[in-house]
């Protein structure tokens, strides 16, 4: 498949190039449409949300009031924070003026005159990258005021981050535009009812927003006949961990994981065996390695897996690799991003990386399998947003899938770990 | 204080928002850039040029990671150990600046010339091992490179 929103094109993130390519000429398009029949062709693509939830765009974006006396906001989510995850830098450093045209023409869908893009706080430079390209976006007429001449106007703007996972829950991205603390809020009433301010918003992740552009350029029956019927388009996967080539790979939906480590990332080095692979950040369900034969990267394939696309960020393990650390490592993660607005995500993310340390040092005993696996289960379903969710279930599917690595550690003497945290590292 | 630039940065950036309470993180950043950390004053006068009152600001500064609430060094260097980097030797990059630097993560030299910092994912598996210094991300490390970006900074 030729990449559609990772083209090879020399100098793309430049406007001039970008518009001699045939950039922007999609924004031209959608501007001579009705804005309905912008959303009715985004729905007809089949595209499903790029940042974790797979929630059909078009259908988002129709929940929007047609009618209402408040402004309407767009919030693009580049928070980018999920452990494995890497892939929104990419279009922010090699085709920001693709995701510039389909902010611009999601806004014109929804009839929306103010758009964000939140970028997580450490992206200095990629910041930097996407600004100046939206001051050139601005100097050429195709954001602000009368945008080409169509009476319509948006205005784009860029919100930084501080350093907090949490934000890329929407509507923890939402309180921090408006410059709260991070907490995720109570849904209902869901953003496009009472969003920013309290105003109808739509929140779509980076990817998601580079694919509307695409959709209108091949038309909403071609997209939706790229990869996997039921979640088409093409997908940002970024693979990382034991593998040769690590890095981000464009391609259609529904490639077998198979084919994405050995093809596209050049296998795993030494020709070990693969023990284990998270397939999309690292709050989705790990797999056994001898189980991902047939598997395929889309959400139904994953689904019939026992785990889910997320962000498609895939990290994958050898056979030598420690899950005991991993996990362990993961559940630190999530601790120390919990907002610590729900009792059972704030306290049960720290009980649960308390136990695995337990594991981790050798001094768990068999019922610390149950326990944690316990805790786990109390997080699942008990909070208002997705982090406990996420927390819990890395835990739960590490026990599924491999419950004798935390056997083996029960059986071995107890290790003594020296005070400072970077002697104790392998 | 604020310079003028800033100031004047924070009124434009009102206009952007509802309520001017959005430019907060903005605000803090460029306290931050100013002056290497946000004390209790930094507060106290960004909630007084946003007309917003200082509990919340300390609310907000102690929520996001990246605020620095006390003084760190010169160059503060986050290293990434989570799982994407540790699987391909974050630990020995870490040990390695331990080495070197003599300080734990959470330390700063004697000197006030380094910090060092254990970080969580900061989006660049794929180039893994990697740290961030300042506003730079060093990727694709070992302890050879570890070495010179030391020695290149000032």
């Amino acid at each position: 498949m030729e990449p559609l929103l990772l083209p090879d094109i020399h100098n793309y993130h430049k406007i001039d190039v970008y518009e001699s390519h045939g950039g922007y000429q999609m924004l031209r398009k959608a501007l001579a449409m009705k804005p309905e029949a912008v959303t009715d062709e985004v729905k007809k693509s089949g595209l499903r949300g790029r940042g974790g939830a797979c929630f059909p765009t078009g259908l988002k974006w129709s929940f929007m009031p047609k009618q209402t006396d408040k402004p309407k906001y767009l919030c693009v989510n580049g928070d980018e924070s999920e452990p494995g995850t890497f892939k929104d830098r990419q279009i922010f450093e090699h085709n920001p003026h693709l995701l510039i045209e389909g902010t611009i023409i999601a806004c014109y869908a929804m009839g929306i005159t103010t758009a964000y893009l939140y970028v997580r706080g450490e992206y200095v430079q990629w910041i930097r990258m996407m600004q100046k390209a939206v001051d050139d976006a601005y100097a050429k007429g195709y954001v602000g005021q009368n945008i080409l001449g169509s009476g319509f106007s948006t205005n784009f703007y860029l919100h930084r981050g501080a350093g907090a996972y949490i934000c890329g829950e929407e509507s923890s991205l939402m309180n921090s535009i408006e410059g709260e603390r991070g907490y995720p809020r109570v849904k209902p009433p869901f953003p496009a009812q009472f969003g920013l301010w309290g105003c109808p918003t739509t929140i779509n992740n980076v990817e998601t927003i580079a694919n509307v552009p695409v959709i209108l350029q091949l038309g909403a029956e071609a997209y939706a006949k790229i990869g996997a019927p039921k979640h088409p388009g093409p997908i940002l996967v970024g693979v990382s961990g034991h593998v040769n080539k690590p890095g981000v790979y464009e391609m259609p939906t529904g490639v077998l994981l198979t084919e994405i480590v050995n093809t596209y990332a050049g296998g795993v080095p030494g020709n070990k065996k693969i023990k284990a692979v998270i397939p999309g950040g690292s709050s989705t369900m790990i797999l056994r390695g001898d189980g991902i034969e047939g598997v395929t990267m889309d959400a139904d394939g994953l689904k019939a897996a026992g785990s889910s696309v997320g962000t498609a960020g895939m990290i994958v393990m050898d056979e030598d690799t420690d899950l005991i650390r991993v996990i362990t490592r993961i559940a630190g993660f999530y601790h120390h991003e919990s907002c610590g607005q729900c009792t059972p995500c704030r306290e049960g993310t720290g009980w649960m990386h308390k136990i695995l340390r337990r594991f981790e040092n050798r001094q768990a005993t068999a019922a610390d399998i149950d326990l944690l696996l316990d805790v786990a289960n109390n997080i699942e379903g008990n909070t208002i947003c997705a982090l406990g969710d996420a927390a819990a279930w890395p835990v739960q599917s590490m026990i599924k899938q491999f419950r004798e690595e935390f056997e083996k550690c029960t059986a071995q003497p107890a290790l003594t770990r020296p005070a400072v945290a970077v002697e104790a590292a392998v | 204080m604020l310079s003028e630039t800033s100031l004047k940065r924070i009124e434009d950036l009102k206009g952007r928002y509802q309520h001017p309470q959005s430019v907060i993180l903005e605000a803090l950043w460029m306290w931050q850039d100013e002056h290497g950390w946000i004390s209790e004053d930094g507060m106290k006068f960004i909630a007084g040029t946003l007309g917003i009152p200082f509990h919340h600001v300390y609310g907000v500064v102690t929520f996001y990671t990246m605020f620095n609430r006390a003084p760190v060094g010169k160059h503060k260097i986050e290293v990434c150990t989570n799982i994407s980097c540790m699987l391909r030797g974050s630990d020995r990059i870490l040990r390695h600046l331990h080495q070197r630097l003599k300080i734990a993560p959470g330390e700063t030299t004697a000197d006030k010339k380094f910090s060092l910092i254990e970080a969580e994912c900061l989006g660049s598996c794929g180039t893994a091992p990697m740290m961030q210094i300042g506003d730079e991300y060093y990727e694709n490390l070992d302890e050879t490179k570890v070495d010179k970006i030391l020695k290149d900074l000032k």
